[in-house]
């Protein structure tokens, strides 16, 4: 808001300010702009911009909130971090759990998508049927889950039906992350899939029908044609599930809280413990910085794919 | 000639129905994770506690009891824990759609002195998710005496990273509105606040209503933010108090808790089954536009 004042002319000699001709039309918009946005700006200048700048600042102190103390210890929370042997298995549970949960979510949206985009009747119904998780209740739809995955629980009865035995889903390690990626591939892969569906209805007709002509078999089209035509959508959804693929907290507290032993601690919930349970303020600001470090990286990564990856760009 | 012609179409149809029906089956079968869930928490929730258990599972209850739902009331208070949730979305969502849809104007329609560089500036918030902030948005929240009251949840989501997204919404669909409509009112005398509020605004109801959707879902699923910044029972929201429902051993109490699952869902599943279309394109127009 500094350059509201910079930016406006230091006219004080003619029109006066507050005299008739200094108050024009012009200076009027400018000035209902500078309201319009100042709220919006304010906020993220509060709530966004001087918490980041905080987060640097206590991630170069020792701060325990229940022991007391700030002081200055330089890189020594970096140190830590560098030298903490948890990290590692952090790290892998992270990259496992967005990595799964990218992969599986992009192509289950785009197979339901192609699935919808047939010429069938009651494709809405069944758009609706998938969309629905989203509508749920976070919590409600992952507390449903972690009691159709207990040993005794909806999914192993299911399973028994066709005399099949299932593993207790939440208490093994690979399965335990098998388990929140799914559940969480489940709520939200409607999104996705609306999306890619979009995409798909937006490529031209033409561009099949030309290529049928010229004898390109459905798998040479897809690959040809379809991929290139929707390869903007995939990186906009890939972006946004793998940004918010770090987010996930709520499912990995509700499920497993973390484990079983700490193979689905990804890096939100160890910050979170490391702040809010150990109340290790000094280090959860250095794991915070981690985990800005790893979102800035992965959207410039992608956003740098775009040039040579996407073919086309609306 | 004319009967191998329409042997041949026969043959297509034929097989064109054979792959519908796969096809329909396949749906099907894909359909069950996405249903079972939902359809399964509600008629668990009528249940017994006996019957929650019973192997193989029942689909549909053999005595439906509204029993569990009334001890829901009894071991939390959750009329209260409802009306938190439901009083903050409500306010995070009229909150947002007045700052975002006043920034998207002042950053489409008004030309300013640095205005790229504010927007950017507002940008930066996507980058940021509440989660990154966490620790030091508890510490100002600390300093202000805000910890244990609904402020934190209805701040940060009204002001911070999450209405960036929806200002950015709200730019992109004022970017396409025409310009005559805005010399026509300033015809009519308007101002820029009679420009916003009575040309643009009601013209722009899908973005509004996208970003209604998203931010009052967005309220109504915070999670970390409640656990982080509250402790006092009666000030929990329903994500949160759909976890306390255990008995005295830290096991969960799963009629009851079933029960509660079921109410914190149903109203937006009802609004959802209502308002399918408005919802599901309002949603992806969240997505396509971010």
């Amino acid at each position: 808001m500094t350059k509201a004042v910079a930016d406006t002319p230091p006219g004080r000699e003619q029109p006066r300010p507050g005299g008739p001709g200094w108050w024009t039309a012009r200076r009027r918009d400018r000035l209902a702009g500078y309201l319009f946005a100042a709220p919006q700006l304010a906020g993220t200048v509060l709530f966004v911009l001087l918490p980041l700048g905080l987060m640097f600042w206590y991630s170069l102190h020792d701060w325990n909130v229940l022991a007391g103390g700030f002081t200055w210890t330089g890189a020594e929370n970096y140190e830590r971090l560098a030298a903490d042997p948890a990290l590692p298995g952090v790290l892998g549970a992270t990259a496992a759990f967005s990595a799964g949960l990218v992969v599986l979510n992009l192509s289950l949206a785009l197979v339901l998508a192609i699935l919808l985009n047939q010429r069938l009747r009651g494709t809405i119904v069944f758009r609706t049927i998938f969309f629905s998780p989203v509508a749920v209740t976070l919590v409600a739809w992952t507390i449903v889950w972690r009691f159709l995955l207990q040993d005794d629980g909806g999914v192993n009865g299911l399973l028994s039906t066709i005399g099949a035995e299932g593993p207790n889903w939440l208490r093994g390690e690979a399965t335990a992350m098998a388990a929140v990626i799914v559940v969480q591939v489940l709520k939200n892969v409607g999104l996705n899939m609306v999306l890619f569906l979009a995409a798909l209805q937006g490529v031209p007709k033409e561009l099949y029908e030309a290529s049928t002509i010229d004898g390109a078999g459905a798998w040479t089209r897809f690959r040809r044609i379809t991929m290139p035509m929707i390869s903007p959508t995939i990186l906009l959804t890939s972006i946004i599930t793998v940004v918010g693929s770090l987010q996930v907290f709520a499912q990995i507290d509700v499920l497993t809280s973390g484990g079983p032993g700490t193979s689905t601690t990804v890096l939100v919930y160890y910050l979170y413990q490391n702040a809010f349970q150990f109340h290790d303020f000094g280090y959860g600001a250095t794991l915070s910085v981690l985990l800005f470090a790893i979102v800035l990286v992965l959207t410039v990564i992608q956003w740098q794919m775009r040039r040579k990856w996407v073919v086309h760009e609306d | 000639m004319r009967t191998e012609h329409t042997k041949a179409a026969r043959l297509t149809t034929a097989r064109s129905r054979r792959a519908k029906l796969a096809l329909y089956g396949l749906l099907c079968v894909l359909a069950v994770p996405f249903v079972f869930p939902t359809w399964w928490m509600v008629t668990s929730s009528l249940k017994s506690a006996g019957e929650i258990f019973a192997f193989p599972p029942s689909l549909l209850p053999a005595e439906p009891s509204l029993e569990a739902y009334g001890r829901v009331f009894e071991f939390a208070p959750f009329a209260a824990q409802y009306w938190n949730s439901m009083y903050i979305a409500a306010i995070v969502t009229v909150g947002t759609l007045a700052v975002s849809s006043m920034a998207g104007y002042a950053f489409a329609r008004i030309k300013f002195p640095g205005h790229n560089l504010l927007f950017l500036v507002v940008l930066v918030g996507l980058l940021i998710p509440s989660e990154v902030t966490i620790v030091p948005l508890f510490q100002m929240f600390n300093a202000l005496g805000m910890v244990d009251t609904h402020w934190p949840l209805i701040l940060v989501p009204v002001f911070g990273a999450p209405s960036v997204l929806a200002t950015l919404i709200m730019r992109q669909f004022f970017i396409a509105l025409p310009g005559e409509i805005e010399e026509a009112g300033r015809m009519d005398g308007l101002g820029r606040f009679g420009l916003y509020w009575r040309m643009a605004l009601p013209l722009s109801r899908p973005a509004l209503g996208a970003v209604a959707i998203f931010s009052f879902l967005h309220s109504w699923n915070l999670y970390l933010e409640p656990v982080v910044f509250l402790s006092t029972p009666e000030k929990f929201t329903l994500p949160q108090a759909l976890t306390q429902f255990t008995d005295a051993y830290g096991g969960p109490m799963w009629d009851v808790q079933l029960s509660a699952a079921t109410l914190s869902a149903l109203p937006v599943l009802i609004v959802f089954v209502v308002a399918q279309r408005q919802f599901v394109e309002g949603l992806a127009h969240t997505g396509l536009k971010g």
